[in-house]
């Protein structure tokens, strides 16, 4: 009796906490979106796809989407790169290292609620440090959130602030696995530092890039604390210049009490980040596999 | 959160080998390879500057007072007056800043011993008791962990609505009590950190399943399950949407809600909304500063199995 029930009874908790919390509200969520369903409104109705087809007229949805992927390659692209780099650096022998690791992976275990509020800070329009920076070598103040691409390159600044140390040792542990006689053997042949980190450092860390890039591409196109607490407000800007679709959805749901129709924001959301993360993998694999044949 | 999903892919052993461990140095012409040049320490040091730079001018503006936020050149160095911030902080009903810290304290500590007690165990059935359909559950959990939170956020919301737990600290405790990430991670390293004669030789002792659970495979699995809490702790610390959603009445705050509460209202007296900040950290800090060489060690093995 009990070696018969017992590991069913271990893996009971998750299975019954992830069906009434994890599996239903998924179900849920497509049952909702075909109806129109408020808050404080009329009992729920069945309209059908009726949410669907609003949602791909509507501008302020296509809006979202365009700050949202703006922001996603704002931030990614130069992260990972980043990211790439700094494991390179960190990937000799050298003194005080485990001092450096924890220092750069700092950032990611604090919360984005108070450092969003101190980068807020730092971009403010009259007395922010980065304006004071800028007037420095002659540039005039930036009004960080008046703009789409101001808004967007500031926000990135705080997603890559957080994650790209995070990154960056995920990069130096798979960094340390490539085997040292393949540089030695390229260093024999006259390969310079660069030529080896491109030709076998890289194509090496493929399998790494590929992860990050898909972890990196779930998070992202989510986003929301970093331009929700950097405009203060759930419409990102007066002409919401940086209001992702995470905040769309938050914003329908919870300000306007559409729930139908918020439900159907999020599975159009997952469906891009399916589609999106399916694409960002065929890319990460046809490019790495370039530079391999490079050799 | 993305943290998590990193090392859910993979996480194993993390005490056994360290690949942060020194390893004997190559001597020769292959170690000229590896040494970092002076200018790779000023590259780091400028990454570390940067890093903890913003934490740092928490503290900062948290013990000026209000008007240094609009100095010029603005102040680098801490000032007299944390002690009044923290009472101005502390006096400060909108914000309920003691509630949200206690709140959040409960949240993450209650997550944290539950997440570590279930994933565990249920880490434990997986990899080592054989069962039928094992396998097609593992499937599933693997691919609950690829389902994005936002997509549940309004169900959720409804249900919380129905049995009545919006405004309610369980609404942000008891879905996170177990988490599909902990469930694989636990198995990964439970099924090579104990041997299965280990198991057998206890079965043949007359152990019951759950003593086997608890005396022989729960001790095994602590440094892992070390890493998973701290990983927990911090994710529930930091997590802002759900309670955002689900804590709307400003009497019941995470510490994260106080945090936007203040940013929000009380947007003048930034000094007292920068020493809420640096509070707010300041457990993570600690955490971190005690147990960083672990979660370092833990995000490493994550990332080597991915």
């Amino acid at each position: 009796m009990d070696i018969k029930a017992s590991p069913y009874l271990y893996v009971a908790p998750f299975f019954i906490l992830f069906g009434i919390f994890g599996l239903f509200p998924l179900i849920y969520t497509a049952w909702v979106s075909v109806h129109n369903w408020e808050i404080l409104g009329p009992p729920p109705s069945l309209t059908g796809l009726e949410n669907y087809t609003e949602l791909l007229k509507d501008d302020r949805f296509w809006n979202s989407v365009r700050n949202t992927f703006g922001m996603f390659f704002l931030a990614t692209i130069p992260q990972l790169l980043g990211a790439l780099w700094l494991a390179n650096l960190l990937n000799r022998q050298m003194r005080a290292r485990t001092f450096f690791r924890m220092a750069i992976v700092v950032p990611g275990i604090t919360s984005l609620a108070a450092v969003a509020i101190v980068f807020n800070h730092f971009y403010a329009r009259d007395y922010g440090i980065v304006n004071y920076m800028l007037n420095g070598i002659g540039v005039d103040s930036i009004d960080w959130r008046a703009g789409r691409w101001p808004s967007w390159i500031a926000i990135s600044t705080i997603v890559d602030w957080r994650w790209l140390g995070y990154n960056a040792l995920i990069y130096l542990a798979a960094m340390q696995a490539i085997p040292k006689d393949l540089y030695e053997s390229a260093a024999l042949d006259g390969a310079s530092h660069w030529r080896q980190f491109w030709s076998i450092t890289v194509p090496m860390l493929r399998p790494t890039i590929i992860f990050t890039v898909i972890i990196s591409t779930i998070g992202g196109l989510q986003l929301f604390t970093e331009p929700l607490m950097f405009g203060n407000r759930v419409e990102g800007g007066a002409l919401r210049e940086f209001q992702t679709v995470t905040m769309y959805l938050y914003e329908m749901g919870f300000v306007r009490y559409e729930l139908g129709y918020a439900a159907a924001i999020a599975w159009v959301l997952f469906l891009m980040i399916l589609v999106f993360g399916a694409i960002n993998y065929l890319i990460v694999r046809r490019l790495a596999a370039g530079s391999k044949e490079v050799r | 959160m993305v943290a998590p999903s990193a090392i859910a892919r993979n996480a194993r052993k993390t005490a056994g080998h360290r690949i942060d461990g020194r390893r004997p140095r190559r001597r020769g012409v292959s170690s000229s390879l590896w040494q970092a040049s002076p200018l790779t320490y000023v590259a780091l040091i400028m990454a570390t500057a940067l890093s903890i730079f913003p934490l740092y001018f928490m503290l900062v503006i948290g013990s000026r007072d209000s008007s240094s936020a609009g100095q010029v050149p603005p102040p680098l160095l801490p000032g007299p007056n944390f002690g009044a911030n923290v009472d101005r902080l502390l006096a400060n009903r909108d914000a309920a800043f003691q509630i949200g810290m206690i709140n959040s304290a409960i949240v993450a500590l209650s997550t944290t011993i539950s997440v570590v007690f279930f994933c565990s165990l249920a880490g434990f059935a997986f990899a080592k008791l054989r069962f039928r359909g094992r396998n097609a559950l593992l499937l599933v959990i693997i691919a609950t962990m690829a389902v994005p939170v936002q997509l549940g956020l309004i169900p959720l919301y409804i249900i919380m609505n129905e049995i009545g737990w919006t405004n309610k600290l369980q609404a942000v405790i008891v879905p996170f009590l177990v988490t599909g990430f902990g469930v694989f991670m636990m198995r990964q390293y439970a099924s090579q950190a104990v041997s299965d004669e280990l198991i057998e030789a206890a079965r043949v002792d007359g152990c019951s399943t759950f003593r086997i659970y608890w005396s022989v495979v729960l001790p095994a699995l602590r440094p892992a399950a070390a890493v998973l809490g701290l990983f927990t702790f911090m994710a529930n610390w930091n997590e802002f949407i759900w309670p955002f959603v689900v804590l709307q009445d400003p009497a019941t705050p995470t510490v994260q809600l106080s945090l936007r509460r203040l940013s929000v209202g009380y947007y003048q007296d930034i000094s007292q909304v920068f020493v809420g900040t640096f509070i707010s950290v300041l457990p993570l800090l600690v955490v971190f500063v005690i147990a960083g060489r672990r979660i370092i060690g833990g995000i490493m093995e994550g990332a080597l199995k991915a």
